[in-house]
């Protein structure tokens, strides 16, 4: 099973739920950090990391020998990264978007593919509470780079099926935020009782909505704000599955890189039984659809 | 004309509420919210009136079912797998990039490429000033380009209206929105927090605005959550060549003031607006920003 931790708005305390759930967990599991522009989970997990391999998107490179400068290329293209003006192509590779396009419709053959690194990933272990072994991936997207969506499926083929799967998610509701979600068996969206943290939560809703992925919500620093954001729940019919209390503690121990359950061991219990529930919760789903 | 944009690398450091407030204490600027997929300045600046425009970028594939004869060509030559087989087969939109491979490649030529919408972008008068935001649509593609538009647009309106500062809140991390909110501006003022995470992030934002030579400056923002990193912070930041602009208490008055709708500096005299006021004129002074 997999499951994404999401938010909308960042700074919710997405690697903070994500690793504390990781070190709750009774079972051998994965955890991936999917937010590879800031990638955060391993300053909490402290894993031993053991690979590394690069991430690598291809580029078209242009053979000017074969080149007639006919355009095509740069008519199929969509994202202006070739382009033909009067007798010379140029390649603008930090455009491209690795469609395939122009290597297809050239009619000299004059394109060919060449890797160009983009980010790496990451992989080790790290240990829960319990013992049990935590496979550890991380991506990172190089400084310089725009495009993340790339690393985040990079880190997703290395799950495992057989295994419980949790993905601390980049923020926001666009690409890199979808590219993670994808595929998800549920997601947590993670949310503070605030009006930013309501708008982007509804923003987040819509989203899951329209993906058709089931899902539930966590709020973080509960008590520091309104009661708009169970309000909204109750009114949306959505399951809120847990609140973390807003204590300077957690605060704290964040700073120093310890995790919830370092300020909030008691916490381990809810965190056990928000699994539980989230079984429950996919296994209604599945239901539901056969 | 001076574009100053807020950014973090790590979200929720306090990058909306402290442009905010910069916006309450400016007297010449206008305000662009570059966060687009989850903008947020707008609760506290509560557009008076409002102008709405769609946001028209790229294309996106569709399959005509009637001639569709599942020969498979799209999915195989999809690499976003944007493809879902079937009969007849289907283009899953939040996953299609906009490519289009397989329109060109459709035997059939049954795959239809309308442009798409991807959102909607607003002129707006706030109570200090003109404003310029947007909303991404729900699975929407082309945020950077979005936040392009945003910034172009606040130009426009900067110079009509012979303002010399737009005060930009940009988006987390270190991808393609906010190298379109950064690139070109005359300075990013980085809000962090004094958390190993923080510290973390703001290190590769730092090497992102030293990658586009943009002049970086920063702030350390709930700096008593722990004051040893506090330091830290500031020590690893000038390292990296970033000018330290000040640090502002944690200050429960914040989330106050936002649920009200306000931002810090009308709220009150409180120990964080105290704070912001001081970041806001010696960065105004070091800039030479009209204040």
């Amino acid at each position: 099973m997999k499951i994404a931790i999401a938010s909308g708005k960042g700074g919710t305390g997405k690697t903070t739920l994500a690793t504390a759930l990781a070190q709750a967990a009774t079972e051998p599991i994965q955890l991936l950090d999917c937010d590879v522009e800031e990638p955060n989970a391993h300053i909490f997990m402290k894993p031993q990391l053991t690979e590394r391999e690069a991430v690598t998107i291809a580029i078209p490179v242009l053979d000017t020998d074969r080149c007639t400068n006919c355009g095509k290329c740069g008519e199929l293209c969509q994202f202006n990264a070739i382009v033909t003006i009067a007798d010379q192509t140029m390649i603008f590779s930090d455009l491209c978007h690795s469609c395939g396009g122009c290597i297809l419709v050239c009619p000299e053959k004059a394109l060919q593919e060449q890797p160009k690194t983009i980010g790496y990933i990451d992989t080790g272990h790290s240990q829960s509470l319990n013992g049990d072994t935590i496979t550890f991936v991380k991506g990172t997207l190089n400084i310089g780079e725009a495009m993340a969506p790339p690393v985040i499926k990079q880190v997703k083929k290395m799950v495992d099926p057989n295994q419980l799967t949790i993905l601390d998610c980049p923020p926001g509701t666009s690409c890199p935020m979808i590219t993670a979600i994808t595929g998800s068996d549920f997601v947590l969206l993670v949310t503070e009782p605030t009006p930013f943290g309501l708008h982007d939560l509804k923003l987040a809703v819509e989203t899951l909505r329209l993906m058709d992925i089931p899902f539930a919500v966590v709020v973080n620093r509960a008590g520091c704000g309104d009661n708009r954001v169970d309000d909204y729940c109750s009114d949306e019919q959505i399951p809120l599955l847990l609140q973390i209390k807003d204590d300077r503690r957690v605060a704290t121990a964040y700073s120093r890189a310890e995790g919830l359950l370092t300020a909030l061991p008691e916490m381990v219990t809810e965190l056990r039984a928000l699994l539980g529930r989230i079984d429950n919760c996919v296994a209604a789903a599945q239901r539901s659809l056969s | 004309m001076k574009e100053i944009v807020i950014i973090s690398g790590k979200g929720g450091t306090g990058k909306t509420s402290i442009t905010a407030a910069f916006a309450a204490l400016s007297t010449q600027a206008v305000f662009a919210d570059c966060d687009v997929d989850a903008a947020d300045m707008h609760l506290l600046l509560a557009p008076l009136s409002q102008q709405s425009y769609p946001f028209i970028s790229g294309n996106i594939a569709r399959i005509d079912a009637q001639n569709c004869t599942g020969c498979d060509t799209c999915n195989s030559l999809c690499r976003f797998d944007a493809v879902r087989p079937g009969s007849p087969y289907t283009i899953i939109p939040s996953s299609c990039e906009g490519c289009g491979v397989c329109v060109h490649f459709c035997p059939e030529k049954t795959i239809e490429f309308p442009p798409q919408r991807c959102g909607q972008w607003y002129q707006s008068e706030t109570r200090f000033g003109s404003m310029v935001h947007a909303a991404l649509d729900i699975g929407a593609e082309n945020s950077g380009k979005l936040v392009s538009l945003v910034r172009q647009e606040a130009r426009n309106l900067a110079e009509k209206h012979q303002r010399e500062l737009i005060l930009i809140d940009g988006p987390p991390g270190i991808g393609c929105p906010v190298i379109a909110a950064t690139t070109g501006a005359n300075a990013v003022l980085v809000i962090t927090e004094p958390t190993c995470s923080g510290k973390h992030d703001l290190l590769r934002v730092l090497e992102l605005t030293n990658h586009f030579d943009i002049p970086a400056y920063i702030c350390v923002n709930k700096w008593d959550i722990n004051p040893d990193m506090t330091e830290e912070i500031k020590t690893a930041a000038q390292e990296k060549g970033a000018t330290f602009v000040g640090t502002i208490p944690y200050d429960e008055q914040i989330t106050t003031a936002q649920i009200e709708g306000k931002t810090i500096v009308e709220w009150g005299d409180t120990i964080a607006a105290n704070a912001i006021k001081k970041i806001w004129n010696s960065f105004c002074e070091q800039l030479d920003l009209p204040q």
